[in-house]
């Protein structure tokens, strides 16, 4: 009797270990679930009362029919669009900034990296008021390409430290050994590096997209026919219909998880790095 | 320990990003702080003057540092507990963090609207009283009449989104404590309690730091989750800055609240600075 | 196949003199190793000679031409690194081949020269595999096989055996050894490994704080230290130093007299290597008060004090000596070496 007391004393605190983990997985999967079944529920289900979890009434139609809603295709290649530019421009642009800092020691190298970290202690999106006014004499105000500059900002710091401690985890030593068997740099970087890089490249892509996908202030204040989905869900908010916001919010997790999921191997790695 | 020859190499590396954080970040800022505290192209404290006179004003300030209060600890505790429990787990773990990550791809907007599923009229928080018989009608919980309702309603789905991120941020910084230091206490007579504050929180202190910087930062942005669950009914800082921009036109006041929420930002960050004070020597 | 001439190399980085004018001359074929402690310069003079550091000033010929200023895939040289840096994304085969496709070799060139170098080292049943697959051992084989495959007028080693097992390091020594003696190649290794740079070297340049402290054959180097750091550092047990006062011209040493160089008077330090001494009856020899006694199977290690300072002999293994005894020693008399107290230099180096 006493000999079982332990184990017993042992699995108890497994219990109450799993249940906390349901518990938490359930906190965070039954909003989402929900949400969900607001979206296939359409109108007559957004006023059943009182509601029933079970997935009763629910069809693919309403969803289908809100993503038919003028506007909502066009606000939804927006929003691809401006990613597409921030993934681009801050890999293109963060990545080398990154190498050179995992790489080189150079004078303003401590300058250049506070600058990329001061970028963190401020609200970014605020930074698209006085754009809005530039943009404007620019030509860019009302376009994706605007857009997905001012969310380049929000990125690219992300971009660079990430990258740096990418090129960190690929060993100086594989560079030059390249070197010495007869690459140039640029044929080693390209030989070597950016293979060994590219799972690393591809999460901090992926990282630019769900920064921009998400973003709603700065959007909403750059645009005005071209908005993206956000800035459109955030201006027809008021006047839409409950089932319309609904199936509007399951449109904008979908990719962002799954792309989340994509990348679930890197995210620990990655933001043990970009914490340090 | 570089070829000398070669020292422009990293300058050409950190020309396009040196380039572009001027362009669209140091000059926008400028601009923003000229905007706030000029008039017609002179110097003046009008729109400063405006802002703090405007009615919403207190209110704003006021929901904005409640918010960030309420919010921001609750994040910290979960994201601990989080942390501590998956690492006891051995089988599902990468399935469990990958549950917990999930809000971490979700807009402000869309744990906004999540939520408003949850909260409104006839949805299922009210479902759930009312079969429990504890309501007799649809409580109303997003309106003006509830502040306080919509106040927690609105740091509960800023809880529920934002945790994420500061879990993942701790998750990894608990990665890098060595399992022998605790099992090292844990022989030396430490209960589980002391192993966590003696041991595991001094040894993420470094992620702890960035983890309340980032999550604070973020906190005193908070603007769409208000706008999906009460509309216009909470006002907040970047709310008020949004709808001085966009339907009262006036840039200059806008700009003025931009300036404000990046010198609270910054003192948060300086405070946190001081205050979770990261040794090098004392990590390993 | 060339030789290699390091003329006055200096290398500063900041303040700080990493290295003091070095001047050195490998000959066709030669192996040599750089020898010294971590942070002599030795690894530094070995990036400089490979081109993957800048020298601050001085001159580097390899076969006769100046390389100061070529990139390193320029200098005609192969290298294996410490970590190995067999690229993880090529299955070995490419491994090998890397530095022939740089140099657009033929297919029938590369496929040859892969295979005698994969050969040479026996790695021809992991061509097809993933380094990720292999094990330390077998990667280091690899990243030798990849340096030689290119026939190399010069090879680099970089402790390229510090990160195996001490078994293993004996193992790949000796391989190494029989393999660049059919080589043939002019080879510089750096290493902070005595016994390595013993084994393998046709000479050693032992290296401290920067400069050359002496350079030899293994066994000059061994025997005749020209410096009280070169003892201290070669040989394990390594060199034992003994202050000793001398008068008239000689010092006591047991029962007799022993005349040492002529250039001191007060003071001066006996070298005397571990195995350089033979038992003898303790009112004739020079008195050890034993304080441990390890028997180590091959030899029996004694550690105690002649006249209150500390020393490391060693005696054959059948010898029954206590801890807490004193016994008496019987020294080799031509093996001694006599240094300057003051300088550390040795006196009666034979190069002085």
């Amino acid at each position: 009797m006493t000999a079982a007391q332990p184990s017993n004393f042992g699995s108890a605190r497994k219990m109450l270990l799993w249940s906390g983990i349901a518990a938490l997985c359930a906190w965070v999967l039954v909003p989402i679930y929900l949400v969900a079944l607001g979206a296939f529920g359409g109108r007559s289900g957004v006023y059943q009362w009182p509601k029933s979890i079970l997935p009763t009434g629910i069809s693919l139609e309403p969803f289908l029919l809100f993503l038919r809603t003028e506007g909502v295709a066009g606000a939804f290649l927006n929003s691809l669009g401006a990613a597409a530019v921030t993934v681009v421009l801050s890999v293109l642009i963060g990545a080398p900034a990154g190498y050179a800092l995992a790489r080189y020691d150079f004078r303003g190298k401590d300058s250049f990296r506070l600058l990329v970290l001061l970028t963190r202690a401020f609200p970014l999106a605020i930074l698209a008021l006085p754009l809005t006014v530039s943009f404007i004499r620019i030509g860019l105000y009302d376009t994706v390409i605007g857009v997905g500059l001012v969310h380049t900002i929000l990125a690219l710091p992300f971009a660079a430290l990430v990258t740096q401690g990418i090129f960190m985890g690929v060993p100086r030593e594989l560079e030059e050994a390249a070197w010495v068997f007869g690459c140039s740099r640029p044929q080693a970087f390209f030989r070597i590096v950016a293979p060994l890089a590219l799972p690393g490249l591809a999460a901090t892509a992926v990282f630019a997209f769900v920064i921009s996908w998400n973003e709603v202030f700065a959007a909403s204040v750059l645009t005005v026919r071209n908005r993206t989905l956000t800035a459109y869900l955030l201006t027809v908010l008021s006047e839409s219909p409950l089932h319309y916001r609904f199936a509007g919010g399951l449109l904008l997790i979908l990719p962002s998880v799954i792309f989340i999921f994509a990348v679930r191997r890197y995210l620990f790695a990655i933001w043990g790095i970009s914490s340090k | 320990m570089q070829n000398i020859k070669k020292t422009w190499i990293p300058y050409l590396l950190i020309a396009p990003s040196v380039i572009f954080l001027a362009l669209l970040f140091l000059l926008p800022l400028i601009q923003t702080i000229w905007l706030a505290v000029s008039e017609g192209g002179a110097p003046s404290l009008a729109n400063l003057r405006t802002m703090a006179g405007d009615l919403n004003f207190r209110l704003a300030i006021r929901n904005t540092f409640l918010l960030a209060l309420a919010v921001v600890p609750v994040q910290i505790v979960i994201a601990l507990a989080m942390g501590s429990m998956v690492a006891k787990v051995d089988g599902g773990r990468e399935t469990i963090l990958w549950v917990w990550t999930i809000p971490l791809g979700i807009s402000d907007l869309a744990a906004g609207l999540l939520w408003l599923s949850i909260l409104q009229n006839s949805g299922y928080l009210n479902s759930l009283l009312f079969s429990f018989g504890l309501i007799e009608r649809q409580a109303n919980w997003l309106s003006y009449q509830t502040p306080i309702a919509l106040f927690f309603a609105i740091a509960v789905a800023e809880i529920w989104r934002g945790t994420a991120i500061v879990m993942v941020i701790i998750v990894a910084g608990l990665n890098q404590v060595p399992k022998e230091f605790r099992e090292a206490a844990e022989v030396f007579g430490a209960g589980p309690w002391t192993r966590f504050f003696r041991i595991t929180l001094p040894l993420i202190k470094p992620a702890l730091q960035s983890a309340l910087i980032l999550r604070t930062v973020l906190a005193f942005e908070v603007f769409a989750v208000v706008y999906a669950l009460g509309g216009t009914n909470m006002p907040v800082l970047v709310g008020e800055a949004y709808t001085w921009q966009n339907q009262n036109q006036n840039y200059g006041v806008a700009a003025a609240y931009a300036v404000l929420i990046m010198v609270i930002s910054l003192a948060a960050t300086l405070v946190y600075l001081k205050a979770v004070r990261v040794d090098p020597e004392r990590l390993p | 196949m060339a030789n290699i001439v390091i003329d006055k190399i200096k290398k500063t980085f900041g303040s700080f003199e990493a290295l003091k004018e070095i001047s050195l001359e490998v000959g066709d074929g030669e192996f040599v190793s750089l020898l010294g402690p971590s942070g002599c310069g030795k690894t530094t003079l070995l990036r400089i000679i490979a081109g993957l550091e800048t020298e601050t000033s001085g001159q580097i010929l390899i076969g006769g031409t100046p390389v100061n200023g070529l990139a390193p895939k320029d200098r005609g040289l192969a290298m294996v690194f410490q970590n190995y840096a067999v690229f993880p994304h090529m299955t070995v085969f490419e491994n090998v081949a890397f530095g022939l496709r740089m140099k657009k070799a033929d297919q029938n060139r590369v496929k040859s020269q892969v295979d005698k170098a994969a050969a040479l080292l026996h790695i021809e049943p992991y061509l097809d595999r993933y380094p990720n697959k292999l094990s330390g051992g077998q990667r280091q084989r690899v990243a030798v096989a990849r340096a030689l495959a290119v026939e190399p007028k010069v090879l680099l080693m970089d402790e390229p055996l510090s990160n195996l097992d001490a078994l293993l390091r004996l193992e790949m020594r000796t391989e190494l050894k029989a393999v660049l003696q059919a080589s043939g190649t002019t080879t510089i290794y750096v290493t902070h490994d005595q016994t390595e740079a013993m084994g393998l070297s046709d000479r050693i340049a032992v290296m401290y704080d920067g400069r050359i402290e002496q350079i030899g054959a293994p066994v000059d180097i061994y025997s005749h230290p020209a410096s009280r750091f070169v003892g201290g550092f070669m040989g394990s047990p390594p060199m034992n130093f003994i202050r000793l006062p001398v008068t008239n011209g000689t010092v006591k040493l047991g029962n007799m007299n022993h005349a040492v160089p002529a250039s001191v008077e007060r003071e001066i330090v006996l070298g005397l290597r571990g195995e350089n001494v033979s038992l003898a009856p303790l009112a004739e020899g020079l008195r050890l008060d034993v304080r441990v006694a390890e028997p180590m199977g091959s030899h029996l290690l004694l550690t105690g004090t002649i006249a209150n300072q500390p020393v490391r002999v060693i005696l054959p293994p059948g010898e029954s000596v206590k801890a807490g005894e004193a016994i008496g020693l019987k020294l080799a008399a031509d093996r001694l070496t006599w240094l300057s107290p003051e300088t550390g230099l040795a006196l009666n180096h034979p190069s002085r």
